[in-house]
């Protein structure tokens, strides 16, 4: 069954407080709720029209929660509300990194409908409140490991992908799902120069699609996702390079072929469908071994380089789903 | 206005122009303006103007023959110093900044990654060129020193390749780059083919 929700109550403001105390590393909840929600909506403000800087305290009360204490489960910080909405690979509004959050104002995320169809029992198109149930919402704070080797913590907002798959049905003969953004040169003007074929394809493996750890965010900072992001909808797979999060997400396709997706087509020697992070798997022209962590400790002179993880620190979850896998092969 | 202050005028504009982007980035820099990864911006903003500045140092005495204006050939040794020095500041920013003088990384780097190898190659190239653009090394090479100095097309093509061996899919400017080179490289091989009155650099 689909729960509607409203359109103008931000999804913050229902997020169930079960939500904030499962956090395993969020101290002092309470105190940072009552400052959160008389100093939130300033400093998101603050943190997009004022003045660069990347200081912790000028992003702490972004959204509903104190975020200055929150951590990794290996004790990361976050990469401030700043890095995460300036420095964005979205090519549907430029290459460059600061482009997205220049140009994206022309995306309009809503009204928005996702069509799921393929091979599933119950295909159908949805407006976006009916794709997301407001009960599984949850913060996730996620590595996010680009695959030119630099790297974010961002605590994203979103449910388990697993979810919307187990309404759809999927037959038992579909083995992967195909996703698509929008395609609109219109409103992602990026689209007019074919640095890529338009629109974007991404896709995973079903079972991959189904793991816990994969999720469609509809949030960061525990705020409706800004336009560079990828609004209202994207794809996170923690343990696979960013390109593999596909943003403004229009389609979602159940199939029996492996999705042809848009950087393995762009170059298939460099780009392939897997994309899990792996640090002994080079890209062919430059290495994977180490990533430029941004944030807190990254400034204009000095900026931690630390290694690279096997599946970007989730090797403990998602190990299993490559058990004689060749990585070398299958990259 | 006689010839020798035009051409002080001239240089004049030289120095303020190719100084311009660096100030713009220490200006970046004191402001916070850098973005979050501040430190390929700093590595790639030199790359570009060192790049730019030296396509426009190759493109002097073409325009200065098409157009006859010789004031613009003493600009060429300012020109080629200035994109040398950026190119230079770009390697430090990798060696020392980037990797943190790591030199098992840089070494793996310059052997594994042709795109590092081409810039290294390229800069490596330019460092005999920047040492001999002195009067005294013109006199003492003589006709030498012209050879020696078409290595700056050999660096600037290994510069424009190590940029474009670097983007992931949108080679606009690495093409435009390209484009420029190879102009340049016609006229100047068309021009070389007529007869006119040559002048060294001075």
């Amino acid at each position: 069954m689909l729960i509607r929700k409203p359109n103008d109550i931000p999804s913050s403001e229902i997020t169930p407080e079960s939500v904030y105390i499962n956090r395993r590393h969020f101290i002092g909840k309470t105190a940072g709720i009552a400052l959160g929600g008389v100093a939130g909506a300033g400093a998101i403000g603050g943190a997009i029209a004022g003045r660069p800087g990347r200081a912790a305290a000028q992003t702490a009360q972004v959204g509903q929660r104190d975020w200055s204490a929150v951590r990794t489960e290996l004790g990361e910080e976050l990469n401030s509300f700043e890095d995460v909405t300036t420095y964005n690979n979205f090519y549907e509004f430029g290459t460059q990194k600061e482009d997205p959050a220049r140009n994206a104002h022309t995306l309009r995320p809503r009204p928005w409908t996702i069509e799921v169809g393929g091979m599933c029992a119950n295909p159908g198109v949805y407006g976006l409140e009916d794709f997301i149930r407001p009960g599984t919402m949850e913060d996730r704070i996620y590595r996010l490991r680009c695959v030119e080797a630099w790297s974010m913590v961002i605590p994203w907002y979103g449910f388990a992908l697993k979810d919307v798959i187990d309404r759809a049905d999927p037959l038992g003969s579909a083995r992967y799902v195909e996703f698509k953004t929008l395609l609109d040169p219109e409103q992602m003007p990026g689209q007019r120069a074919r640095v890529l074929d338009w629109p974007y394809v991404e896709g995973l493996r079903l079972d991959e699609a189904r793991h816990p750890l994969t999720i469609l965010a509809t949030g960061v900072y525990g705020q409706d996702l800004p336009n560079q992001n990828g609004a209202p909808i994207r794809l996170v797979v923690p343990w696979k390079y960013g390109f593999k999060g596909i943003k403004s997400i229009v389609s979602m396709t159940f199939t029996e072929q492996e999705p042809f997706n848009s950087w393995k087509r762009s170059a298939s020697h460099e780009y392939g469908f897997y994309a899990n992070v792996n640090p002994e798997v080079n890209h062919p022209r430059w290495s994977q071994a180490r990533e430029r962590r941004l944030g807190p400790n990254c400034g204009v002179f000095s900026c931690e380089q630390i290694p690279t993880m096997l599946f970007n620190g989730y090797v403990d979850q998602v190990a299993g789903l490559y058990a004689g896998l060749d990585l070398r092969v299958y990259y | 206005m006689n010839k020798k202050r035009r051409v002080l005028l001239l240089k004049g504009l030289v120095w303020l122009l190719c100084l311009a982007p660096g100030v713009w980035l220490v200006w970046r820099g004191f402001t916070d303006r850098l973005g979050a990864n501040a430190i390929e911006e700093v590595l790639h903003r030199l790359g570009d103007t060192s790049l730019v500045i030296l396509l426009v140092t190759l493109s002097i005495t073409p325009i200065r023959r098409l157009t006859g204006w010789n004031d613009l050939a003493p600009l060429r040794r300012p020109l080629g110093l200035f994109a040398f020095f950026y190119l230079t500041t770009h390697f430090l920013w990798y060696a020392v900044v980037d990797e943190g003088l790591a030199f098992e990384f840089i070494v793996e780097d310059v052997i594994e990654r042709p795109y590092i190898l081409a810039g290294f190659t390229a800069w490596l190239m330019l460092i005999p060129l920047a040492i001999t653009s002195t009067k005294g090394w013109i006199r003492r090479l003589k006709k030498n020193w012209q050879k020696l100095h078409r290595l700056v097309y050999v660096a600037t093509g290994l510069g424009v390749l190590h940029f474009y061996w670097q983007v992931k899919a949108d080679t606009y400017w690495p093409l435009v780059a390209t484009t420029v080179l190879v102009a340049l490289m016609l006229l100047r091989i068309r021009q070389a083919r007529r007869p006119s009155q040559r002048s060294l650099a001075d």
